[in-house]
């Protein structure tokens, strides 16, 4: 303790001068982040509100304010079709997804069963199968199951796809739940449905809700699987539709796709700082500790 | 055990040895209603077998023998399908036996076994809960991924493509020829390789710059000085809260050679500022070197968010005492950061990092949806920034579709990643503490 005292004199103006550098460097590097970041979504929030068609996206503040772009979307577009299939093929995701994650989590974190182990490592194993793996046989199959092109064809892909992995993340939250509380309901002689569903499962909210927003925002960001699976422009999701204004490099729809983007960004976003907190804690429990 | 000798019998024997029947077992063991839904599901087996099984089987090991007649991708599709059913009774049949010996055991010790169907409905709802519990995850996996994985493997060891398209040509097997052809033969090697190498350039690019940048950014902005943090903190999560094919799809636009903002606007801006640099403006999609750059510098935008709140999470949580102890010891800033924070941030953070690196290895969207694997070619149907899985969507996608070469890529990448994945876990103990609480 006295030898720092003493020191602390000595190198104080300097040190001095290095804070307020520190301090300055600091704001300059977040303030040109921040920058960064905020220009494309600054250009496409604007040009959603430009009146007419430009082909391309440029920040420019000027200009008449205009919802035109949005009139445009929903009397000459499928979009509010494409919205409401995502928004079936969403619910329809999360319902199932949730019911069977949580189950099979919670037997993985509360049961010890013969083939546990085994089907555990199983289940971290085949979660790093990429969609990929699996992509030319779902074309094919959907191809001779007729189901190139149905919704619901996509809709069981998206929910077997997130089993393993959401499961692994599932158990995790169980395992940090203490198990003296089921242990004693049990003693009390309440049965297995009970346990889990009057005890345990009210305790695994947060994480439940985490997993439902992951599997509903699944199919609004998904791409590559709708666009493999989809063909014809009634049954399209958003992406894949949203993707149809501005794909073609000659007649670009700019700003009916800023329209349309701002839209399906707005209420994710809101959904994504909302829960933001529970998720990450979620993804750190069930990520690193297993 | 001195139970077991008193009684003197060997039920246990017995009833395994009978249950090579599935049922009989059950029966021998005064488990009537058992043995005959044990029996039933036989029935089903030897119906399954009979009207369905036999024929799947041959049917993928033959692939048809007519062409016209016999559609080669039917009969693999019900030939995995049947295997997979086969592996389900296979399972079924081996906890027959494992049941018939051990409440034959029971029996031997003298414990009263179950013989009602009440008493057997109550003993699979106390004693196998665990399996109804996880049997719909099951259930859904074996075919929306077991299922799908299989048919891709066979698929790779085929000659499927346009030229061999059920129903007017058959499939025939043709062994590792597809692996083989993608290693020896001139226009398929090159493609490969060099469709791989940049493979691997833009993944570690891609993962490295956004861990650095998340890391950074996560150190910074943790300072105790800085005000707004939970403003900075909103805007930094943005690119992560965007629905990544809405920016990507900005992006692409911005990056437009002639119209794009990067060209029309950034790059004036900066020459305004700077009259000294003369910049001019960049073919970022039509050369293949800028596209990569672009794309590169893309992911890092998308990705550092990610890594920002996990590190700033484990910034957050190393205990105060250690600095000021680190402090009292004389160690420098730079010695507490690479001695302390550094080893922290990394050792909590490690899955993550995987998961990132088989995320950017597979990141299909970027790749397609900025400038769709262009520009130019580079031979196989691939453009100059095509990663393997884009690759393999054209490949499967094209006119001219090459389906068991892309089944073929897609093994070779999926057995990569998944090993990258399984030693990266291992190592970082995913395992190691699981089944110790």
């Amino acid at each position: 303790m006295a030898t720092t005292t003493i020191e602390k004199p000595k190198k104080y103006r300097s040190k001095k001068t290095s804070e307020r550098i520190n301090k300055i460097a600091t704001y300059a590097f977040m303030i040109l982040l921040s920058i960064i970041i905020l220009y494309p979504i600054a250009i496409t929030v604007l040009s959603a509100f430009k009146a007419g068609n430009t082909t391309a996206f440029t920040l420019y503040f000027g200009g008449e304010f205009s919802l035109a772009s949005f009139q445009r979307l929903f009397a000459d577009t499928d979009y509010l079709r494409w919205y409401g299939n995502t928004l079936l093929i969403a619910l329809l995701t999360m319902s199932f997804q949730v019911v069977i994650v949580t189950l099979a989590g919670y037997a993985y974190s509360r049961y010890r069963f013969k083939g546990r182990k085994n089907s555990l490592t199983f289940f971290l194993l085949i979660q790093m199968v990429p969609t990929m793996a699996a992509l030319t046989a779902f074309f094919v199959l959907a191809l001779l199951l007729g189901a190139l092109d149905q919704p619901w064809f996509l809709t069981v892909i998206y929910i077997g796809g997130g089993i393993p992995m959401n499961t692994w993340l599932m158990k995790g939250y169980f395992d940090t739940i203490p198990r003296d509380l089921d242990e004693s309901a049990r003693m009390d002689g309440a049965g297995h449905l009970r346990i889990f569903w009057q005890i345990v499962a009210p305790l695994a909210k947060p994480m439940i809700a985490v997993q439902a927003l992951w599997a509903f925002m699944g199919p609004f960001g998904d791409f590559m699987l709708a666009k493999f699976l989809l063909r014809s422009p009634e049954n399209m999701t958003l992406a894949v539709g949203l993707q149809t204004f501005i794909s073609n490099p000659r007649d670009q729809e700019v700003t009916l796709f800023a329209a349309g983007a701002i839209l399906i960004a707005l209420p994710i976003c809101i959904l994504f700082f909302l829960l933001q907190k529970n998720f990450v804690s979620g993804l750190t429990s069930g990520g690193t500790k297993g | 055990m001195t139970e077991k000798q008193q009684l003197g019998t060997k039920h246990a024997r017995q009833a395994g040895l009978l249950s090579i029947v599935p049922g009989i077992g059950q029966i021998y063991n005064k488990q009537l209603s058992k043995g005959i839904i044990f029996l039933a599901i036989l029935a089903v087996f030897i119906y399954f077998t009979v009207t369905f099984g036999i024929q799947a089987i041959t049917g993928l090991i033959t692939l048809g023998t007519e062409a016209g007649r016999d559609h080669s991708m039917f009969m693999m599709v019900e030939g995995a399908l049947a295997l997979i059913i086969y592996v389900i009774f296979l399972i079924g049949y081996i906890i027959n036996i494992y049941d018939a010996v051990s409440v034959g055991r029971m029996r031997d010790r003298g414990i009263k076994t179950a013989k009602t169907f009440k008493e057997i409905i109550s003993n699979v709802w106390e004693n196998g809960f665990p399996y109804l519990l996880t049997m719909p995850a099951y259930i859904l996996m074996a075919f929306v991924i077991i299922f799908p994985v299989l048919v891709t493997i066979f698929m790779a060891f085929t000659n499927y493509d346009l030229y061999h398209t059920p129903p007017a040509n058959l499939i025939d097997w043709v062994g590792f020829k597809n692996f083989f052809s993608l290693f020896t033969q001139a226009s398929w090697r090159e493609t490969f390789f060099s469709i791989l190498s940049w493979t691997f350039i833009w993944t570690i690019c891609a993962t490295v710059f956004s861990i650095v940048l998340g890391i950074t950014v996560a150190i910074v902005s943790n300072q105790s000085f800085i005000k707004g943090k939970r403003f900075f903190r909103i805007i930094f999560l943005l690119p992560w809260a965007v629905p990544a094919f809405i920016t990507i799809l900005t992006f692409s636009n911005m990056f437009n050679d002639s119209i794009g903002a990067i060209n029309t606007q950034v790059i004036p801006f900066f020459n305004t500022i700077f009259p000294f640099l003369e910049l001019t403006s960049i073919p970022w999609k039509t050369d293949p070197t800028w596209t990569k750059v672009a794309v590169i510098m893309i992911q890092t935008w998308l990705g550092f968010p990610y890594i920002f709140v996990m590190v700033t999470g484990v910034l957050q949580s190393i205990p105060g005492d250690l600095y000021e102890a680190a402090n009292m010891d004389g160690a420098t800033g730079w010695q507490q950061f690479m001695k302390i924070t550094l080893p922290m941030i990394l050792f909590a953070t490690a899955p993550v990092l995987i998961t990132q690196f088989t995320f950017n290895f597979n990141n299909f969207s970027l790749i397609y949806l900025f400038n769709a694997g262009g520009p130019g070619n580079i031979g196989g149907g691939a453009g100059s920034t095509d990663i393997l899985i884009s690759w393999i969507y054209k490949l499967t996608t094209s006119g001219t579709p090459q389906y068991a070469v892309a089944a073929a890529v897609t093994l070779l990448i999926s057995s990569f990643t998944i090993l990258v994945a399984y030693l990266g876990f291992k190592r970082s103990n995913a395992f190691g503490n699981e089944d110790m609480m």
